[in-house]
């Protein structure tokens, strides 16, 4: 990992001088803000219409209506972007050539790639720091289920690291932007709709299809269940295309 | 200081260098020469560790570069051809991230990166974003990076090309300049260059070594022959057949029309041979003005084209013999 400060710094400037992060950023808030303006907007209503009958007001809690639905629709919304941060990562380096420079700076491939991921995190945090708000809002106006609202987060920051690796090991096998990003959409979005075919796809393949699917994996936090399973499945997924992005690296170096 | 060793490197197939030995000793210029893919880059880019030989070995500074890879990029300074920069970076931001990378400790980054500013002369323009710099600054920039942490060995992959002749002229001094305590390998297909500037010349083809010695050496014994200049008043037509029928006399060209009476010619001889006494014998014992007679030097760039030429003359005619052997 010898050297990974320095290109994490290079990146997280990168990120922050050029304007992808900036409009990323902004897009991720503009369509959670709409998110969650709906949701309270409809819980408000059923509010309403539920002022005159305390059965069902007592069963209205703002954490159903409100935080559980915004936090699955802004993993949808990170399945848009995280290509569009982790893009460039690569292709960018061996179009202009830079890699060539980059790799022979004393710094180990390892640390080229954690310092690449940590810069990569670190918009995935600012994004998501941005989005607190609306739990400070609701903070203030109820009493939300705050494990269900964390361990949401962290669903949503182990969901985005794990995409995020699988598109910075994309971004490693071209040149090309757009087609970095564009197969690391097409690929998360397979990996989040595979569970769908479980059902019909024999008893075997379905399990092993549903152990792989992301939206499996992510339903737990949204329940505000920390399951070691979970955790476990984003944390080798992560792993595991930061091992092939560094296979890649070094199959780059023969090919060089 | 630098020991390479039957290095080999194959890309599927092909092998863009193939059984490659050299030597560099400390504080050497070596130049290395060789057409368009003749396998320069590639060793250089084993040499920097960037990419690994198929077989065979380097050492620098007594360091393997497989398996001292880290230790060998710390003190090895490369300049890739191109000048990869990030463009988006200002001069000052570049540089410190390069001078982090290089591991160079915090408290002596600032004056590190002044020196190296100095020396390229980058000063003016540190503030400025890589991208809307001259060719000649972008070199420059590429200079200073691999100046940085001051390295003993620099690895320079063509540093002039695209350069206008100021710009080729200030880079090839600067290059003399920070080289005194240093050991640089820099390739170039320019070929006054490499007489300007290397101590000593290897020449590349088809990944293979062809020559190794000194520019002057080189051009003395790959030399295929001595050329003399000479113009006297004689007639044209007596000038040619005297001087051909000279022993050791391989040529005679005219050099131009015959003015008031002075006629040039260019005599080609055997490099062994001084031509030039029995030339001045010949022209006074037929009583003619002898009004010049000096030596043409044989340049490094006819004995690169020789070198390059005989290469690819032996190896097709080598395909030739075999597809005739094949085909019998």
């Amino acid at each position: 990992m010898r050297g990974w400060y320095a290109v994490f710094r290079k990146e997280a400037a990168n990120f922050f001088v050029a304007p992808i992060a900036y409009a990323v950023i902004a897009i991720f808030l503009l369509i959670s803000g709409f998110f969650f303006w709906a949701n309270v907007s409809l819980m408000s209503l059923i509010s309403l219409q539920a002022a005159n009958n305390p059965m069902i007001s007592a069963r209205i809690n703002i954490t159903d209506i409100v935080i559980r639905p915004l936090i699955q629709n802004m993993s949808i919304v990170l399945l848009f972007l995280m290509p569009l941060i982790t893009m460039r990562l690569f292709s960018e380096e061996k179009k202009s050539g830079s890699i060539e420079l980059l790799l022979t700076y004393p710094i180990t491939d390892a640390g080229v790639l954690i310092g690449k991921f940590l810069a990569a995190q670190l918009v995935l945090l600012a994004m998501l720091a941005g989005t607190l708000t609306f739990p400070l809002f609701l903070v203030f106006l109820d009493d939300p289920d705050l494990g269900t609202l964390a361990s949401g987060y962290l669903g949503l920051l182990l969901m985005g690291g794990a995409f995020m690796a699988m598109g910075i090991f994309l971004s490693s096998l071209t040149e090309n932007q757009v087609v970095a990003a564009a197969v690391s959409f097409g690929a998360a979005l397979m990996f989040w709709v595979m569970s769908w075919s479980s059902s019909f796809s024999g008893e075997w393949l379905g399990a092993i299809l549903r152990q792989l699917s992301i939206l499996e994996h992510l339903d737990s936090f949204h329940k505000g269940v920390l399951s070691l399973v979970d955790i476990s499945f984003f944390a080798l997924f992560t792993a595991f295309f930061l091992f092939l992005t560094l296979r890649s690296v070094e199959t780059y170096r023969w090919r060089g | 200081m630098i020991e390479v060793d039957r290095l080999t490197k194959y890309y599927g197939r092909l092998a863009a260098i193939k059984d490659v030995n050299f030597r560099v000793g400390q504080g050497e210029i070596v130049g290395f020469l060789g057409p368009n893919g003749a396998g320069k880059t590639t060793t250089m880019r084993i040499l920097t560790c960037f990419s690994p030989a198929s077989s065979g070995g380097a050492r620098i500074l007594g360091m393997d570069v497989n398996t001292d890879s880290l230790k060998i990029r710390q003190k090895v300074g490369y300049l890739p051809e191109n000048v990869p920069l990030y463009d988006w970076m200002r001069v000052r931001a570049y540089l410190e991230f390069v001078a982090r990378a290089k591991r160079i400790p915090s408290g002596q980054r600032v004056q590190e990166l002044e020196r190296v500013a100095a020396c390229v002369g980058l000063d003016e323009v540190m503030g400025k974003i890589i991208r809307i710099l001259s060719k000649g600054y972008r070199q420059r920039v590429g200079l200073a990076q691999a100046l940085l942490g001051d390295p003993p060995i620099l690895i320079l992959d063509e540093p002039t090309i695209g350069l206008d002749p100021k710009q080729i002229r200030e880079i090839r001094n600067l290059i003399k300049g920070f080289a005194r305590n240093r050991t640089v390998i820099l390739s170039t297909h320019i070929l006054p260059e490499a007489s300007q500037v290397c101590d000593r010349v290897i020449i590349i083809n088809r990944g293979t070594i062809v020559a190794e010695d000194t520019p002057t050496n080189l051009t003395r014994s790959y030399g295929k022959s001595t050329r003399c200049r000479l113009v006297m008043r004689a007639p044209e037509g007596e000038v040619t057949a005297l001087f051909s029928g000279l022993r050791d006399v391989i040529s005679v060209t005219l050099a131009g029309d015959s003015v008031n009476g002075e006629t040039s010619v260019i005599v080609e001889a055997s490099p062994e041979t001084d031509i030039r006494p029995a030339l001045a014998r010949a022209v006074l014992d037929r009583n003619w003005d002898l009004l010049e007679l000096r030596p043409l030097h044989v340049s490094l760039e006819d004995v690169f084209i020789d070198l390059v030429t005989e290469e690819i003359e032996e190896s097709s005619l080598t395909e030739d013999v075999e597809k005739r052997e094949v085909a019998s």
